[in-house]
């Protein structure tokens, strides 16, 4: 019975979820803490501390743990556990995936016509103010560390920003050459330093 | 086109899954690099206007954007191992955490790697911002565009689905306006 709710609730995340995985949260939290009661407030927080460190999309991740710790808090054990993970994580993709195929097919037919071009040219300038604004707004405090409180971390932070820039810009170094460099530095980095 | 191996389809996008770090936006140098440039699977082009709509249809971005690659590769089942192989490391990296390590996140160490890994993971993010510029043709006339979606998004904290959707109001005005002139 749970499976079904699981089943049913992500589906409709997935069908209704606006805005990439950070606009997800807000309503996976509505659903799973404060409608379904399957976790605590402070249980879903770690999770989403845990999703966004994490490789993956945020939607999927979440979706993953919130299925497996509902199971867990029911009193479920842990392959059933598991089960209820890849219940969630399914149901959140099933309608994007649907929903895309769809629009796959339609759009080889149609992307010629005029009037589709003419959205297109006023959707692609907008999709370049979207990804702007998404580097901009990770430009803040918890990623970065205060300039006033934080100096150190905030100096070697805009430096691997820059760094990681112009080694993907100038250089063509690969992007994932440039986070494993990014990881093995924080961690030989901040573990010398010890901040 | 259609020689692509469903193999290489779900290994390439697993790949990316799991490099894929903060969210759906990181995946865009991702596929950059591996879909656009090495294997010349759509066109530059083509790769903005696919970014466009999975912005605009619900659900998790990366779903959004292997399934559509998937499926112009090679159908159903180039839909289905794009996608799958694209939520497949997070499935599996949550699962081993949720099992083994559920404290891992008090490790002095993986808070170190975070610090170092979360400016450059901006940096990639930041990057395909020319390189879309580019491909969207941003010239003076229409460089208003994005300027004022992003100033709406993070000065006034408008969603980026509203933006989107006044977008393609507007596209489907401006394209009244282009008929009639032709007319």
């Amino acid at each position: 019975m749970l499976y079904l709710e699981l089943f049913y609730t992500f589906f409709k995340i997935g069908l209704f979820g606006f805005g990439g995985g950070y606009g997800m949260l807000s309503m996976i939290q509505g659903e799973v803490v404060t409608r379904h009661g399957w976790m605590t407030m402070a249980e879903f927080t770690d999770i989403v501390a845990v999703s966004q460190m994490t490789p993956g999309p945020i939607g999927i991740n979440s979706a993953t743990y919130v299925g497996y710790t509902a199971v867990i808090n029911a009193g479920g054990c842990v392959p059933y556990a598991v089960a209820g993970s890849i219940i969630a994580s399914f149901a959140v993709m099933l309608p994007s995936f649907v929903l895309m195929l769809f629009v796959a097919r339609c759009f080889m037919r149609y992307s010629k016509h005029p009037r589709v071009e003419a959205v297109f040219e006023v959707l692609r300038p907008t999709v370049v103010g979207l990804i702007a604004s998404a580097a901009l707004l990770l430009m803040n405090s918890s990623n970065y560390g205060s300039p006033s409180a934080d100096t150190l971390q905030f100096a070697v932070s805009v430096a691997i920003t820059v760094a990681a820039f112009v080694a993907l810009k100038i250089y063509k170094v690969s992007p994932l050459l440039i986070l494993l460099a990014g990881g093995l530095f924080g961690a030989l980095f901040y573990g010398v330093v010890g901040c | 086109m259609e020689n692509v191996r469903l193999l290489k389809l779900f290994v390439t996008f697993f790949k990316i899954g799991l490099f894929t770090i903060g969210g759906g936006y990181a995946m865009i140098p991702l596929i950059e690099r591996d879909i656009v440039e090495r294997n010349s699977w759509i066109d530059k082009k083509g790769f903005v206007d696919l970014l466009a709509v999975a912005q605009a249809a619900p659900g998790v971005f990366a779903v959004n954007i292997s399934t559509f690659i998937g499926h112009n590769l090679r159908g159903l089942r180039g839909a289905v191992a794009a996608a799958v192989g694209c939520v497949a490391p997070s499935v599996m990296i949550i699962l081993a955490i949720a099992l083994f390590f559920n404290r891992f996140r008090e490790y002095e160490i993986v808070n170190n790697i975070f610090l170092g890994l979360r400016p450059a993971v901006v940096a990639l993010i930041a990057a395909p911002v020319f390189s879309v510029a580019k491909s969207a043709r941003i010239n003076r006339t229409n460089v208003w565009i994005p300027v004022l979606s992003a100033l709406l998004i993070v000065t006034f904290g408008v969603s980026p689905v509203y933006v989107i959707m006044v977008a393609i109001v507007g596209g489907v005005l401006w394209g009244h306006i282009q008929e009639r002139r032709g007319m």
